[in-house]
């Protein structure tokens, strides 16, 4: 009993936590894993009972997910002659035929643009705000700080209805531009919170060195606290992104036709004949397989940012 | 007190030539900073907040944009508040709330606590139990639609094989009793992460010396457990708490996937009937005044948990 130790676990202590929670993380990840392998699965392996647990992939949702199809008669279906394309072959053998393309590409890139045209605007206005917050002498600070993380405990759907209006009357429902800006106000709560944080831990002894030096006020703020935040903002930036792209009630609400984003479009997703398991699994995993790999990317940042920097580890 | 190196030399500095060195004084250069924030803020936030207040007192309807707007005082107030719809969905609000953050409060600490016990490859299992939180709730209500097929779901299959029942012979989401748990079971797989995180973070907190002096005093574990480390991680729960108690008040996206407040209105919680009543009735002015109620509940549930929560923090 040389390194005796109150503090640190027994090895049977170490043993049975690490079976429970490996135990846990297995049956919670199961539904994820689940949903992926379906969008592997043919449309009547989707739907077997038992649940088939082992099975022959296949990409049929993936090409159903991205395309319309029609039924064709058998004798229609001949008089086409042989599919030309890999996905034409694949829609073939249950009597398909590509009609044209989805909705799905254009809702998915909608998701892309609003989510990174917001998380930039997000970034640029936060940072700026943060960098004031922390560094000068802002009047009412704490109730402009205060402010601002209050704008997060409003229900969306408690604003919605005036910003419908508003948006209405300015041209900007259903576009691009009014959906960026409005996801940059959901979030700049959070970019501020963040960042000031990450900035308030950078020592303020090197902008002093920098401005002894004769830099400006924002040469210093450009050329040293920027490239020390760069960690900060780089994680905050990610956050603002996710945040984004995961939006559901305000996209739902404010856009339709032009500017819909994948989350209100990916549960409309219906086959030829009744719901189209493997499609919607399809379509679900490529919009949450991103934001699972960004997760453990951000894995060291996570409880800092979904706290709004409140704990840090 | 000591002065800055900064600040004493420009105040040496002559103000004309400061100017010229530093550019815009720090002050506009705080404002210069600030306002854009704000001013998007006002815009997106406060501006329609206000609007929703003013339209509360009125009977306007959107869909009907030429019909005469009237002033009718606090009748939407009071019109809601003795509607029994309405306080059935607050009934049904707080059982998914309250159910929700026990039930993630003693699966999240359990977690955390056996995390910290720092057994081989915990980092890897945590960041694995930590996925489902950042996903889209609205597709993950979706895709649990799925599992909670009668005969085909997984999950169906999966209780029917722990307990023997038929899985085509109950339906989480179409049936009335089991259609609340629904929603509180997935809320409870997506969001227990997030409490478990923020335990362990209050767990790794407390040095060790403690426990070490309490081992030299001869406390057993037990009292250990409920002497030093509930109280310690105490703080940290209850913020964990308020985040989740804030979020699931606000719950939309996840529950209009999953059962879109059905089956009836069985789990009709507050957005969504708000939804309904603005977007679906266009009772816009109604609506308001519904919206200024919850928001003011919220506001008012959070000021006072705040406060509960710094008198723990002080302690």
């Amino acid at each position: 009993m040389s390194s005796y130790s109150v503090t640190e676990p027994s090895l049977r202590q170490k043993w049975v936590a690490g079976i429970l929670v490996v135990g846990y993380a297995l049956i919670t990840i199961l539904p994820l894993v689940w949903i992926i392998g379906t969008s592997f699965k043919s449309p009547s392996d989707a739907i077997a009972y038992p649940p088939k647990t082992f099975f022959t992939p296949t990409v049929e949702g993936y090409v159903n997910v991205f395309t319309t199809r029609t039924r064709l008669s058998p004798e229609q279906l001949q008089a086409l002659g042989e599919p030309t394309t890999w996905y034409d072959k694949l829609v073939r053998k249950d009597g398909l035929v590509i009609s044209g393309p989805s909705r799905f590409a254009e809702r998915f890139t909608n998701s892309v643009i609003i989510g990174f045209g917001s998380t930039v605007l997000c970034i640029v206005l936060g940072t700026a705000a943060a960098y004031a917050f922390s560094r000068f002498k802002v009047p009412l600070k704490d109730d402009l700080l205060f402010f601002i993380l209050s704008t997060r405990m409003m229900p969306p759907i408690a604003v919605a209805i005036p910003i419908f209006l508003m948006f209405r009357s300015l041209g900007l429902s259903d576009t691009h531009a009014g959906m960026i800006l409005l996801y940059t106000a959901v979030n700049l709560s959070l970019s501020v919170w963040l960042l000031k944080g990450f900035i308030d831990e950078i020592p303020v002894e090197y902008e002093e060195a920098a401005l002894i030096d004769g830099y400006t006020r924002f040469q210093a703020f450009y050329k040293v606290v920027l490239p020390q935040a760069a960690t900060g903002i780089a994680s905050t930036a990610i956050f603002c992104l996710i945040f984004a792209w995961n939006e559901y009630a305000f996209a739902v609400l404010l856009t339709s036709g032009n500017a819909q984003t994948a989350p209100p479009f990916i549960p409309t997703i219906i086959g030829v004949s009744g719901q189209d398991w493997p499609a919607v699994a399809a379509g679900a995993t490529l919009f949450l397989v991103p934001v699972m790999v960004f997760t453990i990317l951000l894995r060291k940042h996570l409880l800092r940012g979904i706290t709004f920097g409140a704990v840090r580890k | 007190m000591l002065k800055s190196s900064v600040d004493r030399v420009a105040e040496a500095t002559p103000h004309a030539i400061a100017k010229r060195m530093h550019g815009l004084s720090d002050r506009a250069l705080a404002w210069l900073f600030v306002a854009p924030s704000i001013v998007l803020l006002l815009a997106v936030n406060i501006f329609p907040l206000i609007w929703t207040i003013r339209l509360s007192f009125t009977n306007f309807r959107v869909n009907r944009p030429n019909a005469e707007v009237e002033f009718v005082g606090l009748k939407n107030y009071l019109n809601i508040l003795s509607d029994r719809d309405i306080w059935l969905t607050m009934q049904a609000t707080a059982h998914f709330l309250i159910w929700t953050i026990v039930l993630q409060v003693l699966i999240g600490f359990a977690l955390a606590y056996l995390i910290n016990k720092k057994f081989r490859g915990n980092d890897l299992w945590t960041t694995i139990i930590v996925l489902p939180m950042m996903l889209s709730p609205a597709v993950v209500g979706n895709f649990w639609t799925f599992l909670y097929q009668p005969q085909i779901g997984l999950f169906n299959y999966a209780i029917g094989f722990l307990t023997g029942a038929d899985p085509s012979s109950f339906s989480m989401i179409g049936d009335v009793a089991l259609a609340p748990w629904a929603i509180i079971i997935v809320d409870t797989w997506m969001w227990t992460p997030f409490v478990m995180l923020i335990c362990l973070a209050g767990l790794r907190s407390i040095p060790g010396s403690i426990y070490e002096a309490a081992e030299c005093d001869r406390a057993s574990k037990w009292r250990q457990f409920w002497t030093i480390t509930i109280p310690l991680v105490l703080p940290f729960l209850m913020l964990a708490v308020l985040f989740r108690g804030i979020e699931n008040f606000k719950m939309f996206d996840l529950v209009v996937q999953l059962t879109g407040g059905g089956p009836g209105s069985i789990t009709e919680l507050t957005s969504i009937n708000l939804k309904r009543e603005a977007f679906e009735k266009w009772r816009t002015g109604y609506a308001s005044a519904y919206a200024v109620i919850l928001f003011v509940t919220v506001f008012g549930l959070a000021s006072i948990y705040v406060k509960a929560l710094n008198k723990v923090k002080q302690r």
